[in-house]
Formats: structure tokens, C-alpha cells, sequence
């Protein structure tokens, strides 16, 4: 069984990676990048039984920090 | 004084930081953070500066899940002092023992120099070797500074005169200028900047010394 955990940055919290690919993209010339947002996949591979719930646990006690980030589980 | 400087692979700084704790009076011993238990009487922590476990995942993430870290937050929750520098300051704020968060640098450099920064009117024995508005010249080194917290908690910072540090000339973003912040207790800081780099003639600057010598004669008062 598997699971995808997308972390992104917080809207609202600066993502200056986010920016700067948004200016990259802009130098080669794609002009209708209107705003850019990086985050991370996380894909977990788990043993059958394994509850969304526990997922909830894992991204809250490590995988994302709340403080900043935000986190969807995909299973 | 008995100081405890916790070892995490990737730290870099923490032979640094027994130095200046040293130089300042205290007995020092260094913890591996595999070690379940800081050792007996233990007066306050030193998490040090470096790159804990590459930085993967997030800068502190992984540090702040090791053994030894369910005893240093015991220890500060039982009253104990804790100083966090740059790495250190990371893995206070993944705990939560620190409110907010490290992000990447806004310009997205590394940044290695020494910066001004305000001593801010802020009550912690970490202060003491200091006077308010006093400007001192601290190295930083570090790619994610960039403090971050909501507003609703940076107003809490200022109403509870939290912050300890802020930079002169902001170089990484962090809101407010803030270089360092204290718990509510005023026992614990957690800064970027490297007071343990500037502690002796030889660093090119000695602005770091008299917070490990105040913070060493307040506790002796304590």
C-alpha cells in the first residue's frame, strides 16, 4: 500500500524557491507565469492496514511543519 | 556550572560552543544525541550549530525527533536553560520549545559574514554581559534564517518582550529583523547568529563573550 504526502509552504508564507523559478521561467521567455509554489512529495510505502489516520500523525509529528507548511495525504 | 553540548551527526560548531561555555567557567560534556539521558546535573544545554542530518527533510526536523532530545525538552520543561545557535535555533523551533519556524534565505544565498546586531530590551540572563540597544558584530553562517511567525504571535513576541536579537541591516528576510527569540521563561534562546565564533581575540571579534559570561554569572545567582 502506498501513500503520497504533498508538503507545501504555507499560502501567505514567502516561498523565495518558488520566486525565483517564477523569474527563471520569465528569463527564457514563458511570460504568462502568473505565480510559482514549491513544495515536496513524500511517497510512503506501508504496510497493508495502515490508517490515513496514522499518515495524519506521521506529517503532523514530522513529515510537515505546521508552522509554515500545509500537507495533503493521497492513498 | 555544568553545560551539556549535544552532538548530532553534522553538527559543526559544537566543539565551538564547549569552548566558549568553557572559557566562560563551566564544566562541559559533550552528549551524543543517540544518549537517552543528559548527564546528572546538567545546568544548561547547548544545541549547536552545523547541518544535523544533512538537513534532509527540513533544517532540525530529524535532530528534533533524536533520543536525546526527549531529555532536553524535559530539562526546560523542568526549568532548565537551553542555548540553540543557528542549527540549535532550528531544532528548538521543530520541538516547539521556540515559537515559529526557519525558512530559506529571501535572497536564496548562503550567507557567511558577520552582521550588526541590536541587542534588544529584553529581560534573559542571556543578556545580562549586555545593555539594551547596545550594537554588536556577530558571524552568521546559514542558508535557511529567514525567521517566520504570524502576526498574532510576533505581537505576542513584542508584548512579552521576547526577542533578543535583530538585525541591524535585515540579510535574510526574517520578519521584524529577528536575529534570536527566548521561551516565556527566558531560560531558553535560540538565535542564527554565532556568539561562540566571536568569543576570543583570535575569531576577529570578542562581541559573543559576554553573553556566555553573563549568562554564567547569572546562573551562579540563580
Amino acid at each position: 500500500m502506498k501513500a503520497k504526502v504533498y508538503v507545501m509552504l504555507k499560502q501567505g508564507v514567502l516561498d523565495p524557491q518558488g520566486e525565483a523559478v517564477k523569474h527563471a521561467l520569465g528569463a527564457l521567455g514563458f511570460d504568462g507565469v502568473e505565480g510559482v509554489r514549491q513544495g515536496k512529495v513524500i511517497e510512503l510505502d506501508l504496510a497493508p492496514g495502515t490508517t490515513e489516520e496514522t499518515v495524519k500523525e506521521m506529517c503532523e509529528k514530522l513529515l510537515a511543519n505546521t508552522v509554515i507548511e500545509s500537507y495533503r495525504i493521497e492513498i | 556550572m555544568h553545560a551539556a553540548v549535544i552532538v548530532f551527526p553534522g553538527s559543526n560548531c559544537d566543539r565551538d560552543l564547549a569552548v566558549a561555555f568553557e572559557h566562560a567557567g563551566a564544566k562541559v560534556s559533550m552528549v551524543w544525541h543517540k544518549d537517552a539521558d543528559l548527564p546528572d546535573g546538567v545546568d544548561v544545554v547547548g544545541i549547536p550549530g552545523g547541518f544535523s542530518f544533512g538537513d534532509y527533510l527540513r533544517c532540525g526536523a530529524i535532530a528534533a525527533n533524536s533520543p536525546i532530545t526527549r531529555s532536553v525538552i524535559n530539562h526546560v520543561e523542568r526549568g532548565g536553560y537551553a542555548l540553540g545557535i543557528c542549527n540549535g535555533f532550528q531544532v528548538l523551533t521543530e520541538t516547539g520549545l521556540l515559537p515559529g519556524a526557519l525558512r530559506r534565505n529571501a535572497n536564496l544565498k548562503f550567507l557567511c559574514k558577520s552582521v550588526d546586531l541590536r541587542v534588544e530590551d529584553c529581560d534573559t540572563p542571556y543578556l545580562k554581559g549586555y545593555e539594551p540597544g547596545q550594537v554588536i558584530s556577530i558571524p552568521i553562517a546559514h542558508h535557511d534564517g529567514n525567521y517566520f511567525v504570524d502576526d498574532d504571535k510576533l505581537k505576542q513576541l513584542r508584548d512579552e518582550g521576547r526577542i533578543a536579537f535583530t538585525y541591524v541591516d535585515n540579510p535574510n528576510g526574517s520578519v521584524a529583523d529577528i536575529a534570536g527569540v527566548v521561551s516565556r521563561n527566558r531560560r531558553v534562546l535560540g538565535m542564527m547568529p554565532h556568539p561562540e565564533r566571536a568569543a576570543e581575540p583570535a575569531h576577529g571579534g570578542t562581541d559573543g563573550k559576554a553573553m556566555f559570561d553573563g549568562l554564567l554569572r547569572e546562573m551562579a545567582l540563580a
